[in-house]
């Protein structure tokens, strides 16, 4: 049998002259699983390079700020809640602070301790659900298992001193709705000293992967002036280097007595101020936030929880804004009242939101592939945008 | 610097625009006219030793009589904040945008239009962010009353909910 040499397959690329080689608009979201929630972008997309985006918000706009124009100081607290609903300790936090400091309360030693535990319990709480959903948008499905197992843990811590694993009501006006049950301040310890190990398997797993580096160094830079003019604010701007940071620039509650560091980004993998310095950022917190939770626990007061809570809130006609620091960054209430048993008026400064703006401004000439990697690296939580 | 030497700053340049300063409240402000408002804005700003260079927040407020919008700024240098608040009558309510200062008030700006109907002037791009673009009314204002329907989907009334519990 003779043989016959093969040529090589060949086919012609055969480009009709009618072929369209303009810009494609693509509606990314609102049920796009890397959106984090209902978020809708307008890409206008020149292949798979990005030409501009253009976030359309609002699909889960609940009227916030006209139900608290409605309902009794107090009654504004649940839906606090409900902005950002996966640190809801930090939303009602903010909201009740503003108002104690427009009727001049002081608050118990011992409601002031329980708070910023379970605020900074929350702050890990959302970071773990940062770290996971940002590991699942970049294609790896395990870190997600591993935070939501160690975020379980504090779900039942909160269950134990509210009832409540997701939206708690609290902190509350003068206080907090419960004091911890017994034995409560040493499971707390005792989760500290589980939790902190697990960070090293975090990062063993997802934050020095080579390829989630690969995926997320050099991508989405934001530079510090750029971020402060956008008021992006919490670990987006920190990512960037700027150390700002609300427990230390403005203290509120007890967190000027705690030691702590204000942890930001230094370029380590690629870029000052990436997609991988944010996300750092973000594990960095988590250390120092058991570091405040271990001094906090250590230092917590005897005594009444409850004992400041007022009967009646009576707010002097007066405003106020007052800002803290959630785990998305500046959260501001600004409060006005005409001393009525009604707010005239709460407008919500929702940290996502501003973090959310800045998009328009770093997308063009990204990849798409890479676009889902910036959006995840900002943390967004719709229920807080839209409110 | 506190609020009296920021006054006193702003001030020397900005005599007539001021129209009140008030440091008796927990946070001090000025209230300023809002044919200067830009020019302040810029001077706030530019300034070395004022450099306000980050826009916390910005809040429409329905006055009753009139309307107005409240703007939070903040200086990383200087870690100093002033509240600056303008007000426009409800015919014709025109404040220059200050989007082009501090990007923050790009959506910030557009959601008070959407919201409380406050035109912002030269704005770039203003649009109703929150609200679908079909929407009628100013909800925020006080004396928005609520559609009974929208595009033929009814909205349930608070209204409603009275008969109902009466009923039974």
């Amino acid at each position: 049998m003779s043989k016959t040499n093969v040529p090589p397959a060949q086919f012609e690329l055969e480009i009709p002259d009618n072929l369209k080689t303009d810009e494609m608009v693509l509606s990314m979201g609102p049920q796009h699983p890397s959106t984090h929630g209902v978020l809708q972008v307008i890409l206008r997309t020149d292949g798979e390079i990005i030409k501009s985006a253009d976030p359309h918000i609002g699909y889960l706009h609940r009227c916030f700020e006209k139900h608290a124009e409605n309902v009794t100081w107090h009654q504004v607290i649940p839906f606090t809640d409900r902005l950002d609903y996966i640190a809801s300790m930090n939303n009602n936090l903010g909201y009740v602070i503003g108002l104690e400091r427009m009727m001049h309360l002081e608050v118990n030693e011992r409601a002031e301790y329980l708070r910023v535990i379970t605020a900074e319990l929350n702050r890990i709480a959302s970071h773990l659900i940062a770290l996971g959903t940002y590991g699942l948008d970049i294609g790896a499905f395990t870190p997600f298992l591993y935070t939501f197992r160690d975020r379980e843990r504090i779900l039942d811590l909160f269950e134990e001193i509210c009832g409540a694993r997701l939206l708690y009501n609290y902190i509350w006006v003068g206080g907090v709705a419960y004091d911890a049950p017994e034995g409560w301040r040493d499971r707390v310890l005792r989760f500290c000293d589980y939790f902190e190990p697990k960070i090293k398997e975090y990062n063993d797993i997802l934050t020095l992967n080579k390829i989630f580096i690969d995926r997320t160094a050099n991508v989405g830079v934001i530079p510090a002036d750029l971020a402060i003019n956008y008021g992006v604010s919490g670990p987006c701007l920190r990512g960037s280097g700027v150390p700002y940071d609300l427990r230390k620039a403005d203290p509120y509650s007890v967190y000027d007595r705690f030691e702590f560091n204000i942890c930001t980004g230094k370029g380590e993998m690629g870029t000052l101020g990436d997609a991988w310095d944010r996300y750092w950022v973000r594990v960095a917190e988590m250390y120092e936030s058991v570091k405040i939770i271990r001094q906090a626990c250590e230092a917590l007061p005897e005594g009444d929880a409850k004992e400041t809570v007022p009967r009646m809130i009576k707010v002097p006609p007066g405003e106020y804004y007052m800002h803290t620091e959630s785990p998305r960054g500046e959260l501001g209430y600004y409060i006005i009242s005409t001393g009525g048993k009604t707010a005239n008026r709460v407008k919500v400064r929702s940290p996502a939101y501003s973090n959310l703006s800045i998009l328009p401004a770093i997308a063009p000439g990204v990849m798409l592939a890479d676009l889902v990697a910036i959006i995840g690296s900002l943390d967004i939580v719709l229920g807080e945008i839209d409110r | 610097m506190n609020a009296q030497e920021i006054y006193n700053r702003v001030s020397e340049k900005f005599k007539e625009a001021i129209l009140e300063y008030n440091d008796s409240v927990l946070q001090p402000y000025f209230k300023i006219s809002p044919n200067a408002f830009y020019d302040v804005c810029q001077f706030l700003r530019d300034e070395d030793d004022l450099d306000f260079d980050y826009l916390m927040s910005l809040s429409g407020v329905d006055y009753g009589d009139l309307l107005g919008t409240v703007y939070h700024l903040y200086s990383m240098k200087h870690q100093h904040k002033i509240v600056l608040k303008v007000e426009v009558s409800r015919e014709k309510p025109e404040i220059p945008s200050i989007a082009d200062l501090w990007r923050t008030a790009d959506w910030h700006e557009r959601e008070v239009y959407d919201l409380f109907g406050i035109l912002f002037l030269n704005h770039p791009d203003l649009r109703r962010l929150l609200l679908p673009e079909d929407w009628v009314g100013y909800p925020l204002r006080k004396d928005y009353e609520m559609p009974e329907s929208y595009n033929g989907i009814p909205i349930i009334h608070p209204n409603m909910k009275k008969d109902t519990n009466e009923q039974n």
